[in-house]
């Protein structure tokens, strides 16, 4: 909350979380949409991420396949944006004068989204606590434009500033509650539930033919002719499309966790969900074209 | 006069900054000289918000340059006059006239002013920031120009004692005389006049200038900390840089490991806190193990850096935690179930899975095994289970741990100590000056792991190419060929790799094929045994053409070819090895001709000793006699269109040196078969020894071109004898001088 508060100060726009899954908060087509084109945009958000390989059935103290992620997106990057960011930090508590905060060179990269940008992630005390990049290219188009993206990762920020050493055991509402509740009592079983079923038990050959319905429904529906018959307006279905480049995204990453994908099809597959996005992006970018 | 510029940007990656000081030394130097403006000495410091240059004793201008150009002659027609003064900028009045040849012409004198320093340096460094060759950079906001992280502010000034003028630089932010400390100790903007000025007040915000100064410091800290406890620090010169690079101003931190990861192996911790953290490791000399680590901060705090180091202890902590569970997963599979899991990865969509290629390597083995004195069945089941760990959750998450993991594995699993080594070793060599394996299992299996990678990708024609070489070809021929020598393996090369080109073809594309083995194994003899690949080739080149051949005879062909080539890229590979050791590129052609030269071995025994012999007196009189018989007998042969191959008879000899030389010659010839059957090169080196004086003597003594046609004849054929002899032991006619 004392993000969003800091950021919404900064005048950024607060939106709420993408309501489909993604594997981190890049997804959000507030992040992957509106970083194309050239107008101006400034938001931040909390999204749910998922990320079926990372599952550890809630044993390990900071590795889950389901967890937070804050996001800030700027367009175009501001000079200060370094400096906006550590101030962030000293507003959830993080006094500078105590701690090491260090950028350290991570380029970053999403094969999936055809995306790549430069930038670093951000250490305190030897503990990753965002990535901060620098936007540089979004489905293949180079931004311009350039996006500065930053990304914190609820749970670990949330450990530091309680001194909390395994996320289950961080309070989830006060302590004095007349229930407290800690992050395990809310987390722990459906870790190791989703776990079971993303690495022994997701039936994979409907999975595949998920995936490959995705692909065909976003195919379809930005085959249809720009000009709706209905109402006769224009208008370009960038995002429903997009909603099923998602969908394949995410059907994907349970393939990998189950096993299924050898290292020539994985390419395979990232391909083909890059080559969705590219299409939502085209189309994106079309549409934004349009209105002007 | 002294310049001093500072780019002050966001971070730049520790592994990049190295180069890009050099870079900008180098480009504005050159820059400057090249424009007129000599300096006196150039210094570059970088640290992980800056990149300085400091240039001393520059020429205030560049010098004046005077030039005269030759016009047209006196009286020639006024355009081409005006021409003339247009193309050198100079009015009629200015021209002079002078004396040539052709009688007076006009003579323009052209001066080019010098320029200010300042103005040339403002256009080199505009330019070298321009084109600047960072590995990676980018764009920001809506700035055009491009950098490696956000630039914010270039300082750049130029001056003589305490008069400084700003040099202004073309970029997108501010240009001036000021720059920042450190970003979080440091007190705002300051102004400065000059390098050392600069250098101190940089000192004064926490920000230590040269790196080379923060790392000894962090190096001293590091090592006296760890003393002072009974320990030492590992030794880790390029985590020492990268380090360096993170910080402005180092604080040295020791932090403790939990005794709960004591049982873990020191190179998972090492790994895990290096690439991870950046961590040194700190070793207890007497147990070995690592038992405690070094964090390096960039600030100083109230507290000591204590919160800065339970933070760092805590990370660690979770990141053991990681590799433990790893650890104790791994422990639980057996060997040969993780070997199992191979099957499901790919090695290459043409070359079947991993698990395929073990199959291979581990019937291959076998097969060397005893060629390399190691036990057939130690080196099979070492091959079976040497890739395992690939599959292993802690070699998924540290790949560099690839084999060293299978040979913990294979210890805890009880196996015997060769095996274990082998899932380590037959890694080896990785490059040129990694260790050999010497004991016979791994060199077993690193020979079959490397003669399956070549011969597999020579069967589907993915050879290395130019400075292309994806799957490190290069690397393991050469790995093959150190294995082979430093060892002393006796390998049939030829054979073998036709068999395993000829094995591969088949069960790639044509699967049917393979119940006939034995078929193969009967072509192959028949065609490759004791005859060089080159004439099987030719043979089977004429029944290509010839049409009627077997189709699988065909196929072989094919096979052969490859393997051919593969042995040529073998001898490629071997004359740059030998070069490195000094072998004279000639003598290795020499060899290269000789059957046999798919023994390595062999190969390289005789290099050597024909090397040590041309060195020696008799050897390099021999090469002069050898040389004097070949040139006479190919003038003659080309002028009697007949080849002198026939036996000499001793009955036509005539005088006592030649019938000195049919006796040394008689005795010569079995005396060298004998040693090079028993492979005594030096032996048979001795006995051509023996022929110089009979040969030298010869041609002081004997009139080649007698006049009897059949005395004559006699002779040549005698020539053409020394040359046969001569050529057992190797081809002398390669051999240059």
């Amino acid at each position: 909350m004392r993000l969003q508060a800091y950021w919404a100060g900064q005048g950024c726009a607060i939106l709420q979380p993408y309501d489909m899954e993604v594997g981190a908060g890049t997804f959000h087509p507030a992040t992957t949409l509106r970083s194309l084109g050239g107008k101006p945009w400034s938001a931040a958000y909390v999204q749910p991420c998922r990320r079926p390989t990372d599952g550890r059935y809630g044993e390990n103290p900071n590795r889950m396949q389901h967890y937070y992620q804050f996001q800030v997106i700027i367009k175009p990057s501001p000079p200060d944006l370094q400096a906006l960011y550590l101030g962030s930090l000293e507003a959830i508590g993080i006094d500078m004068a105590l701690h090491d905060i260090r950028f350290v060179e991570d380029d970053w990269e999403s094969p999936t989204l055809g995306a790549w940008g430069l930038g670093w992630e951000v250490w305190c005390d030897g503990m990753e606590v965002s990535q901060f990049t620098y936007f540089q290219q979004v489905a293949g188009m180079d931004c311009a434009p350039v996006s500065g993206e930053l990304t914190y990762g609820l749970e670990r920020l949330a450990m530091y500033v309680l001194g909390v050493d395994h996320v289950m055991d961080m309070p989830f509402n006060a302590p004095d509650a007349p229930t407290p509740l800690s992050y395990g009592d809310i987390f722990r079983q459906t870790e190791a539930e989703y776990s079971r079923w993303n690495f022994d038990v997701a039936d994979t050959d409907m999975l595949l033919k998920h995936f490959e319905d995705a692909e065909s429904e976003c195919a379809h529906i930005l085959a249809q002719p720009a000009k709706d018959p209905k109402t006769g307006r224009e208008i370009i279905m960038a995002h429903p499309a997009y909603d099923q480049a998602i969908k394949a995204s995410h059907v994907f990453n349970l393939l990998d966790a189950r096993g299924v994908i050898s290292v020539t099809e994985r390419q395979a597959y990232i391909g083909r969900v890059r080559a969705l996005t590219k299409m939502c992006a085209d189309a994106y970018v079309m549409a934004e074209g349009a209105e002007v | 006069m002294d310049y001093l510029l500072e780019l002050f940007s966001e971070e730049i990656p520790a592994r990049m900054q190295k180069r890009a000081g050099e870079d900008l030394q180098r480009l504005v130097t050159n820059g400057l000289v090249e424009a007129g403006i000599t300096y006196e000495s150039a210094a570059v410091f970088t640290t992980p918000r800056r990149l300085c240059l400091n240039i001393c004793g520059l020429l205030e201008q560049s010098p004046t340059l005077r030039e005269e150009r030759k016009g047209p002659r006196v009286g020639a027609p006024d355009k081409a006059i005006e021409g003339f003064l247009r193309g050198a900028g100079v009015s009629r009045d200015d021209l002079l006239v002078k004396a040539d040849k052709k009688g007076e012409i006009y003579v323009a004198e052209i001066t080019r002013p010098g320029r200010m320093a300042g103005e040339v340096i403002s256009d080199v460094v505009s330019e070298v920031i321009r084109k600047f060759p960072w590995p990676k950079s980018m764009r920001w906001g809506a700035c055009q120009m491009r950098w490696v992280r956000p630039l914010h502010s270039v300082l750049s000034i130029l001056g003589k004692l305490e008069e400084v003028q700003v040099v202004p630089v073309s970029v997108d932010v501010p240009v001036g005389d000021s720059t920042e400390g450190h970003r979080f100790m440091g007190a705002g903007r300051f102004s400065v006049t000059g390098f050392e000025d600069y250098e101190a007040k940089l000192k004064a915000a926490y920000v230590m200038l040269d790196p080379a100064e923060r790392a000894s410091m962090i190096w001293h800290d590091a090592t006296n900390g760890a003393f002072a406890q009974g320990l030492e620090v590992v030794e880790d010169r390029g985590l020492l840089a990268e380090v360096a690079g993170l910080v402005e101003w180092p604080v040295v931190l020791m932090g403790d490991i939990a005794e709960d990861f004591f049982e873990l192996p020191p190179e998972v911790l090492q790994s895990s806190m290096r690439e991870h953290q950046k961590f040194f490791s700190v070793r207890n000399p007497k147990s070995g193990r690592i038992e405690k680590f070094i964090t390096v901060a960039n600030r100083e705090t109230a507290d000591g850096g204590a919160t800065i180091l339970a933070g760092n202890q805590k990370v660690l902590f979770a990141r053991l935690s990681d590799a433990k569970f790893f650890w104790e997963n791994d422990l639980r599979v057996p060997l040969s179930d993780m070997a199992a899991k191979l099957a499901n990865v790919t090695f290459h969509n043409k070359l079947g899975t991993q698990a395929e290629r073990v199959a291979r390597i581990a019937a291959l083995a076998s097969e060397i095994a005893p060629m390399v004195g190691a036990g057939a069945d130690l080196a099979g089941q070492a091959a079976e289970i040497c890739k395992a760990d690939l599959m292993s959750e802690m070699v998924y998450e540290f790949p560099e741990l690839q084999g060293l993991m299978g040979r913990y594995y294979a210890e805890k699993a009880g196996l015997p100590a060769e095996v274990a080594n082998a899932c380590e070793q037959h890694w080896q060599p990785l490059g040129p000056s990694d260790v050999v394996p010497s004991e016979p299992v791994s060199v077993a299996v690193a020979l079959a792991d490397k003669i399956d990678t070549l011969t597999g990708f020579w069967a589907i024609d993915e050879k290395p190419t130019g400075s292309k070489d994806p799957f490190a070809l290069r690397r393991a021929a050469l790995g093959v060929i150190r294995l082979v020598l430093e060892n002393e393996v006796r390998i049939d090369s030829r054979m073998l790799f036709a068999r395993l080109i000829i094995k591969m073809d088949f069960e790639l594309k044509h699967r049917d094929f393979i119940e006939k083995a034995d078929e193969i194994q009967v072509l192959l003899e028949k065609s490759v045994n004791k005859i060089m690949l080159t004439e099987v080739m030719q043979g089977y080149g004429a029944k290509f053409f010839s049409a009627n051949v077997e189709e699988n005879e065909l196929k072989t062909f094919n096979s052969l070819m490859k393997a051919a080539n593969l042995l040529a890229f073998f001898h490629d590979r071997l004359k740059v090895y030998l070069k490195d050791k000094g072998i004279r590129h000639d003598v290795i052609d020499a060899c290269l001709k000789m059957p046999g030269n798919d023994d390595l071995t062999l190969l390289v025994m005789r290099a050597e000793a024909l090397q040590a012999f041309l060195n020696s007196d008799d050897g390099e009189n021999l090469l002069q006699g050898y040389k004097r018989a070949n040139n006479i007998l190919r003038a003659e042969e080309k002028k009697d269109g007949v080849a002198y191959e026939g036996a000499p008879e001793v009955r036509f000899a005539e005088e006592p040196a030649e019938k000195a030389l049919f006796a040394a010659l008689a005795e010569a010839g079995p005396q060298i078969e004998t040693a090079l059957v028993a492979e005594d090169i030096a032996g048979a080196m001795a006995a051509l020894a023996g022929l110089r004086a009979p040969i030298d003597a010869f041609f002081d003594d004997v009139q080649v071109n007698a006049d009897s046609a059949v005395v004559r004849r006699n002779r040549l054929c005698l020539l053409n004898r020394i040359r046969e002899v001569m050529h057992k032991v190797a081809v002398f006619s390669e051999i240059s001088g």
